[in-house]
């Protein structure tokens, strides 16, 4: 247990005085305030004179002031969070020798991956809250509403799923610094499954469900919801869109349309809710708990994958 | 002396892609025992060394380590074991004191007794003037010191030490072969050494084990080999000893 504690502490104060984890920050920081004011600006306009919606301030994080929000915003660049903190984890350590020190360490070789990760995970939380926190401030400032207990608890969770997502990214890219010795390799091998995943799984979940119900049309409805049916269940497999999806009910309660209005199943009931009124808090979680736990799902599968390649190692090759 | 035994191999193979790089290999060292463990390059000793810590799984064979078997139990062979690899690396950013801490940490060591671990390391390999010092900043000869402190600050039973003396100024490399002389003195601590400085090798090894091809021609004490030499004379060196195998291969 000292092993995982003790890399843990190593590799937070690393982050914290390296320029990387500073200019993530800063660049974070900017973007977001960035949106919320305009989208602050937009919000206060478009409320003047009219009775204030329920949910004001989770505007906030939903409205685009710049041609896009903050949920988007994370949704897209989030990934990256985590891939620039976790791309050379393993392989700067094997390039630089000190990797064969540390296992002759008597600690388990498990403890370096779940100490750095947890570490990354760490810095991840530390920036999401912070980020959250400054813009809240800023928020209140500009449309002048304080949340309510919901809206914070609203906050909350899509922290926690927030902070999810971005670690699975991480340990992604873990994955990858162990696969690969060399650092710019693993670099491009993460960016290339996020460029995967963002762009192309939603292009082609949408040509492949188009190519598998070629009769849909007005004539056939339902050919129409089986496409639609198709086309998301394929896009689930990228953690973006169970990410996207999962955020949207919580943090946008008031949403009239989602992309998955048509499916039919077990959420038909709740989907005809939201016609009627907000979703309630509870519904919200009941929704979007099977997306948080794919999201950590895959996240697992990642670790699973690290350990066996990790442990099997030859330390000579390392 | 030469009672108990430390470190046991009973035919302890290891192969890479179906090469032995090491081949059958069976010896002992005793407890307090400083043993040369000598060879040209490529004939394995780093690797018997790695199998000895668990770090790398022997194709076949035993090996016994304070009467643990390494592969089963690596955690508690590395926590008695000093290890100086042969090229290690070092965290730039930090200096000898935290680098010299985080080993001290991870070996679950308090603090209190860590701190004065690491001071007394620091002045036996002369670095206390340099802890301060980050060690991307460091000399060659300076991080080989560094790399024998973090070996010191474990106090280790068994120390495997693996090319020591590369690198250091003369008068570094005499007091380091005194350093490591008086902890088998004192400590009672076993030394595995690995090295091609003939002469420092013959100074202060009680045994020597000279590996050939992942095989060990020759082991015993200086005057033992000495005996097997084609003519009798006194004082042969170890070089010559050495020699003698190498061409007979
Ligand atoms: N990862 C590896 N894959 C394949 N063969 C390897 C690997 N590591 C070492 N070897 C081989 O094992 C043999 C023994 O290597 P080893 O490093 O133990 O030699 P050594 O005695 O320490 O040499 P030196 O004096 O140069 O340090 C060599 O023939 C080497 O080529
Ligand atoms: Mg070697």
């Amino acid at each position: 247990m000292h092993g995982i504690i003790t890399i843990f502490k190593k590799e937070l104060s690393d982050h914290f005085s390296s320029y990387r984890f500073l200019l993530l920050f800063a660049l974070i920081a900017m973007v977001s305030m960035v949106t919320v004011y305009m989208a602050g600006l937009t919000i206060t306009k478009e409320l003047e004179g009219v009775a204030k919606p329920k949910f004001v301030f989770l505007m906030l994080f939903t409205s685009s002031g710049v041609g896009f929000s903050l949920t988007q915003f994370v949704a897209f660049f989030g990934p990256l969070i985590g891939l620039i903190l976790g791309f050379d984890t393993i392989n700067r350590e094997k390039n630089e020798g000190t990797l064969s020190k540390l296992l002759s360490q008597p600690i388990y070789r498990d403890a370096v991956i779940n100490g750095k990760f947890l570490a990354g995970a760490a810095v991840i939380a530390i920036i999401t809250v912070s980020i959250v926190l400054l813009i809240s401030g800023l928020g209140l400032i500009m449309v002048g509403v304080i949340p309510g207990i919901e809206e914070v608890w609203r906050i909350f969770i899509y922290l926690i799923i927030s902070i999810v997502y971005i670690s699975f990214w991480l340990g992604a890219a873990i994955l990858f610094s162990i696969l690969f010795r060399s650092v710019a390799t693993s670099a491009l091998a993460a960016l290339a499954v996020w460029i995967f995943f963002s762009f192309f799984v939603p292009l082609g979940a949408n040509a492949v469900a188009n190519a598998l119900t070629p009769d849909a049309g007005e004539s056939d409805p339902d050919a129409v919801i089986k496409r639609a049916q198709i086309g998301k269940a394929l896009s689930l497999t990228s953690p973006m869109e169970l990410y996207t999806d999962s955020t949207a009910t919580i943090i946008d309660p008031m949403r009239r349309t989602t992309r998955s209005f048509i499916q039919v199943g077990m959420m038909e009931q709740l989907s005809m809710a939201r016609f009627s009124g907000p979703l309630s808090l509870g519904q919200s979680v009941l929704v979007v708990l099977p997306y948080i736990i794919s999201l950590i799902a895959v996240t697992a599968i990642c670790f699973a994958i690290s350990y066996i390649v990790f442990m099997r190692q030859e330390i000579r090759s390392l | 002396m030469e009672q108990k035994p430390i470190i046991e191999t009973v035919e302890l193979t290891k192969k890479y892609n179906g090469q032995a790089a090491v081949d059958n290999l069976s010896f002992t060292v005793h407890e307090g025992e400083i043993f040369g463990f000598l060879g040209p390059n490529g004939a394995g000793k780093t690797t018997t060394l790695l199998m000895l810590m668990g770090l790398t799984e022997p194709s076949s064979g035993k090996a016994r380590v304070l009467g643990v078997d390494p592969s089963r139990e690596p955690i508690r062979v590395k926590g008695m074991i000093g290890y100086l690899p042969e090229n290690m690396g070092f965290y730039r950013d930090l200096n000898a004191w935290q680098t010299l801490r985080y080993i001290a940490e991870l070996n679950g060591l308090l603090p209190g007794v860590a701190d004065e671990r690491i001071e007394s390391a620091l002045r036996m390999v002369g670095l206390i003037k340099e802890a301060e010092k980050k060690v991307g900043a460091y000399s060659r000869g300076m991080r080989q010191r560094l790399g024998i402190a973090e070996v010191l600050v474990k106090e280790p039973r068994v120390a495997f030490l693996d090319e020591p003396t590369l690198g250091l100024d003369p008068d570094t490399t005499n007091r380091m072969i005194g350093l490591i002389e008086r902890l088998c003195k004192e400590k009672n601590m076993t030394v595995l050494l690995s090295s091609h400085f003939l002469h420092q090798v013959q100074k202060i090894c009680h045994r020597v084990g000279i590996m050939i091809s992942g095989q060990m021609v020759a082991q015993g004490h200086m005057k033992e080999l000495a005996e097997e030499m084609p003519e009798t004379k006194d004082g042969y060196s170890l070089e010559e000893i050495y020699m003698k195998y190498f061409r007979e291969e």
